[in-house]
């Protein structure tokens, strides 16, 4: 692995996506819509936009980037672009690192934007550390992009793959916290959403966490985009059977 | 020590169906050898396989003395897939020099090769504006990024007029002198004549090999289609 090759390869998906001007339109403009519409629908209740908006912060860069990068991953494995380049001198990870330094940046300028209208023009007001959010941001949306590489490979049609999209997010996100209290729930699906990626997230971003248990969460985040950054790159063959 | 390629009693099979039984083949350096043979007898198998892109059960497949897959092999084998492999969301030049960026060869290649396939005018277009013979050409052209020493096209040509197929071969032609092994595939019969040698596959068998006018006198025919149509249908 070089990070030559490495940052050549995030260039050419930035590239590709420069030159898609809607998807990177819908990138950055849906999440922050979405941030805007809650604020708006919770006008009347104060209060509670407060509570609900960090927490999403934590969800929405998780959901775009893993559908962006499942899409943009089985297109490369089905285009035969990802079969000619491992057969040059390029390791698994050069292309692995570049999709994760490429959606990275645009995770981070995604998270950047819902931030700032956040707290400037949807009033959300923050609560506890300033950096938090915007790392934790960060690190959801690489955690979408690093499930959305490894789990590309099962898909075998971009249908099948937006279609893990709701078998990926929706049964993290009702295991949340988000609708019923994580203490509400049954043991063993208790044990379940204890686990999951996406309540790390949420958990890292909930006002009363102290920094110590948000940095944690930060950890486990890590843990498991480091993961399923190996199983991408386990599930890149140089060789079809 | 034997460069070039070396494909002994080949054997592939693909979700239990048997694609090749036993194929042998040499390319020698500065040999052009053409694979023919009808639709679906093995000819795009046996060339991923040379690539090191498709497993195999048994046989032994060498370039240059190296086992096919080996690392050393990645920077000296050029190849184009049958079906093109480019981002259709980039322009000719970002594909080619991110390829040759990837092999670790000059971008200053990039626009040679872009030059040798004739994509000069579209050269900042993007692929997905390209017709189906300019799309081929991308793929050409990336193979011919660097220095290879062994060339693998699958159907290069296909769906080119015939003043650029004229000229590709010219290319392929000039590579060959050059001291390179190149293998190609066709199902243009009358492109035959351009090569060294041919090897005709029948269901994943090797059923002539030999030049292409031994391959009209062995047959008894004026033309290559009908040399090659009495080729396949002769009795096994
Ligand atoms: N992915 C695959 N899985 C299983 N079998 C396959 C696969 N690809 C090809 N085959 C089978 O392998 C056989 C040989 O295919 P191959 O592509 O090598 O033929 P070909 O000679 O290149 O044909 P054509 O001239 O049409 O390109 C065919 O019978 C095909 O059904
Ligand atoms: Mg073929």
């Amino acid at each position: 692995m070089t990070r030559r090759r490495t940052l050549i390869t995030a260039q050419r998906i930035l590239t590709q996506l420069k030159h898609d001007p809607r998807t990177i339109g819908l990138v950055l403009a849906v999440p922050a819509g979405l941030v805007g519409l809650l604020a708006w629908s919770l006008l009347h209740r104060p209060g509670q936009f407060n509570a609900l908006g960090p927490r999403l912060l934590g969800v929405f860069p998780l959901t775009v980037m893993f559908l962006v990068t499942s899409v943009t991953t089985l297109r490369e494995r089905t285009s035969g672009t990802l079969e000619r380049l491992l057969t040059l001198p390029v390791a698994k990870g050069d292309i692995i690192g570049g999709y994760a330094v490429a959606f990275s940046l645009v995770a981070m300028v995604q998270s950047a934007l819902v931030a700032l209208l956040s707290y400037t023009v949807f009033g959300l007001h923050h609560v506890g550390i300033p950096w938090r959010s915007s790392l934790v941001a960060l690190l959801s949306g690489l955690l979408g992009t690093a499930f959305g590489l490894a789990l590309s490979a099962l898909a075998t049609s971009e249908f099948q793959a937006v279609q893990f999209m709701p078998a990926f997010i929706l049964p993290q996100l009702l295991l949340s916290g988000l609708f019923v209290p994580l203490g509400d729930l049954p043991l063993g699906l208790r044990q379940v959403a204890d686990v999951l990626p996406m309540s790390a997230a949420i958990r890292a971003l909930q006002p009363n966490e102290t920094v110590s248990g948000a940095l944690l969460q930060s950890a486990v985040m890590l843990g498991y985009i480091g993961a399923a950054l190996c199983v991408g790159a386990l599930t890149l063959r140089r060789r079809q059977p | 020590m034997s460069p070039g390629v070396v494909v002994d009693h080949l054997v592939v099979s693909r979700r239990a169906h048997p694609i090749l039984h036993g194929v042998s083949l040499r390319v020698a350096p500065g040999e052009l050898v053409g694979l023919l043979g009808p639709s679906g007898s093995g000819k795009s198998t046996l060339m991923r396989t040379l690539v090191g892109v498709q497993a195999f059960q048994s046989g032994r497949v060498l370039v240059d003395d190296l086992p096919v897959g080996s690392p050393a092999l990645r920077d000296r084998i050029g190849y184009v897939a049958q079906s093109p492999a480019s981002y259709r969301d980039l322009t000719v030049e970002e594909n080619v020099r991110y390829f040759a960026a990837m092999l670790g060869v000059e971008a200053r290649d990039a626009s040679r090769v872009i030059d040798v396939v004739d994509l000069n005018a579209h050269r900042h277009d993007l692929v997905s504006s390209l017709s189906g013979g300019e799309i081929n050409r991308v793929s050409l052209a990336v193979a011919l990024l660097g220095a290879p020493r062994l060339l693998v096209l699958d159907e290069p040509t296909v769906g080119l007029d015939p003043v650029l197929r004229e000229r590709l071969w010219t290319v392929f032609g000039h590579l060959r002198d050059q001291g390179l092994a190149v293998v190609v595939s066709s199902h243009v019969m009358d492109e035959a004549a351009r090569c060294d040698r041919l090897v005709l596959l029948r269901e994943g068998r090797v059923i002539f090999e030999g030049g292409p006018d031994l391959l009209l006198t062995t047959t008894n025919s004026s033309t290559y289609d009908n040399a090659f149509v009495a080729l396949v249908r002769s009795a096994p």
